[in-house]
């Protein structure tokens, strides 16, 4: 539904988006995520109008958007700080774009209603803004924005206010309104873990580019690159040099002193050829004893534990100085907890638990 | 309440002393009976009685009153549009420039201003009357008109602009439906300084005003020449008065204002 077709946008000479090209479907969550200044905002303000491409061609719906003003647009945006009319009620803000489409009174009434009920704010329709909680205000934003029945909504950091649990009831109530409307939502930012949660694909951004578009598992488990692994969630990166071994199977010589590693990967690697492998700290078993049968097992020291209640991290220094992290699950108490700092431990995993990545 | 100590109270006496001595004294001597305005002679309203006999005040203040309010209101127009060009007009050729020069006017001695419109008006063959008072009092209220709203505009979150694009507004009624709602109460002070320096200017309606139309200082200022009058400090007492009357409600009604914003915010933190 969305084309960008080879888009640059300078300011000055920053080059906030360089040469992007990218499809976005119709009815689909799609999350620009990326840190700060990666130029995710810059597209979202492209496709609502407020900035025009340098180069390239922005498509919505098989038309060329370049000569066509924010106010003409099928598309609206929640904006970041909200930006509700502090001099209107709840109902007038609702009301405003239905009004500006010189809608009839009685449809207006309807619609507003409506949006009221999907947001569950008919309590609060006469109230001004400032009356209002945040999460409520929040939910006026993106009714005011639904009202219309864009074909695209757009939405710039929407949760970024909200604490942390009121964040995630919402980020649930975005996906079902988006299942109930319909409607194609683009969603902007930084918090990797909304972007899992809300989206049904995500492009993850850095300096202008797109890294990698995939789905949220696909993101997580088979990252692209290293930028992308490290970007979201935790991870190893063990840096090592790829021998092939067999039919997608690779041997990697990493530290000196140990045994080299044993990893399946889909992608080839030559003879040789330098490589880091990702893996995530939960796919990494530790144990007391030494585990038989492992593909990979090495021996350490636990340096540090990070307890976050439901799971545990913990740093295990190896011999050769590196430092792996291993996360279990925390199903018995903690004073039944088997391990504790300067313990000797075996890390293993399987030979596909992590993914080899190029240099 | 805690009790102030004496260095305190001592400097407050002092402060107010120094600024309400002088007007007390003349609101007093406002209610003299003797003509003799330094001679005490008993307690008397019959000099605003008088004042308000006095055909040539009257007219002054007349006139004072329309110029302030046409000139005050042609500046609020114009110091607006002034500042929001120069708060979003974004980076265009001279821009420095331009807010260095609508600045200027505020630091500029006030005879200077004066005599430059009276070499103006005399050059284009304007008759000095009301509107030259109107349109110097404009020039040079405009500036405070457009430093006013140009402050609140800075502070102005761009996006409820954008927003308002969004929701299908043109720039126009964007301008109209959102920003001038949200800056009125800076448009307004903006109003009521504009006005203020209007009614209280003696030095360039002195320059801009002709034998047809004079303004209440001024009138003010030439009958003191021929001697202090009575009548004068009624007058004076006068408009002490409503000035004072302007400013309570004015900040009564604004605290009121805040009063029910924190209640109602109160509420809503409840729910």
């Amino acid at each position: 539904m969305i084309q960008f077709q080879n888009v640059t946008k300078r300011f000055g000479d920053f080059t906030a988006i360089d040469d992007l090209t990218i499809g976005i479907y119709e009815k689909e969550f799609f999350a620009l995520l990326g840190p700060s200044g990666c130029g995710k905002t810059t597209m979202m303000r492209m496709l609502a109008g407020f900035e025009t491409p340098t180069e390239g061609s922005i498509y919505l719906a098989g038309q060329d958007m370049a000569p066509v003003p924010p106010n003409k647009r099928a598309t609206n945006m929640m904006f970041q700080s909200y930006a509700l009319f502090p001099h209107l009620s709840i109902w007038e803000n609702i009301a405003f774009g239905l009004k500006r489409e010189g809608m009839a009174k009685p449809q207006i009434s309807d619609r507003v209603n409506e949006m009221l009920r999907l947001t569950r704010l008919e309590k609060f329709a006469s109230r001004k803004p400032h009356q209002i909680s945040g999460g409520q205000r929040q939910r006026v934003a993106l009714a005011r924005s639904l009202a219309k029945k864009p074909k695209l909504l757009l939405l710039d950091e929407p949760l970024g206010a909200l604490d942390k649990k009121l964040r995630q009831d919402t980020q649930f109530e975005l996906m079902d309104i988006q299942e109930k409307t319909g409607t194609t939502f683009v969603i902007v930012t930084h918090d990797q873990e909304e972007a899992m949660t809300v989206a049904s694909r995500v492009a993850v951004m850095d300096n202008g580019r797109i890294i990698q578009v995939a789905t949220p598992d696909r993101i997580y488990e088979t990252p692209n690159s290293v930028y992308v692994a490290d970007f979201i969630g935790e991870v190893n990166i063990i840096d090592g040099i790829a021998t092939p071994n067999g039919e997608e199977s690779y041997s990697v010589a990493w530290k000196d002193g140990q045994a080299p590693l044993n990893v399946k990967s889909p992608s080839s690697f030559s003879d040789g050829q330098s490589c880091h492998l990702a893996i995530r700290p939960e796919k990494v078993t530790i144990n007391a004893e030494k585990p038989t049968g492992a593909d990979n097992v090495v021996e350490g020291k636990i340096l540090d534990i990070a307890y976050l209640g439901n799971l545990s991290t913990y740093h295990v220094e190896l011999p050769s100085g590196a430092v792996i992290k291993a996360q279990s699950a925390n199903t018995r108490r903690i004073s039944r907890r088997a391990f504790t700092w300067e313990d000797t431990v075996w890390l293993s995993w399987t030979a596909t638990a992590g993914v080899l990545l190029a240099a | 309440m805690k009790r102030m100590s004496w260095f305190n109270t001592v400097s407050l006496t002092l402060g107010f002393a120094f600024l309400y001595v002088p007007m007390l004294i003349l609101v007093i001597y406002s209610f003299n009976e003797s003509k003799l305005v330094t001679v005490w002679a008993g307690f008397s309203t019959k000099w605003y009685g008088e004042l308000m006999q006095n055909e040539a005040f009257l007219s002054a203040a007349w006139v004072t009153i329309k110029v302030a309010v046409i000139s005050s209101t042609i500046a609020t127009v114009l110091g607006t549009m002034a500042a929001y060009v120069l708060v979003r007009g974004g980076r265009f050729m001279g821009r420095t420039l331009f807010s260095g020069m609508i600045y200027a006017p505020l630091v500029m001695p006030e005879v200077i201003t004066g005599l430059s419109l009276l070499l103006l008006f005399i050059g284009i063959g304007l008759d000095r009357g009301v509107l030259t008072i109107v349109l110097a009092h404009t020039t040079f209220s405009m500036c405070y008109v457009s430093v006013v709203v140009s402050s609140r505009l800075v502070t102005f979150d761009r996006s409820l602009e954008e927003a308002a694009l969004d929701l299908g507004c043109s720039p126009s009624e964007a301008f109209r439906l959102v920003t001038l709602p949200i800056i009125a109460p800076a448009v307004i002070s903006g109003w009521l300084l504009a006005f203020t320096l209007s009614l209280d200017d003696l030095v360039i309606a002195s320059f801009t005003s002709g034998p047809a139309a004079t303004t209440l200082p001024i009138k003010i200022y030439s009958a003191v020449r021929l001697g202090v009058s009575p009548e004068i400090n009624a007058l004076s007492t006068l408009m002490i008065a409503i000035v004072t009357i302007g400013v309570l409600t004015a900040s009564l009604v604004n605290k009121r204002q805040i009063v029910r914003q924190q209640r109602e915010e109160k509420e809503a933190g409840r729910n």
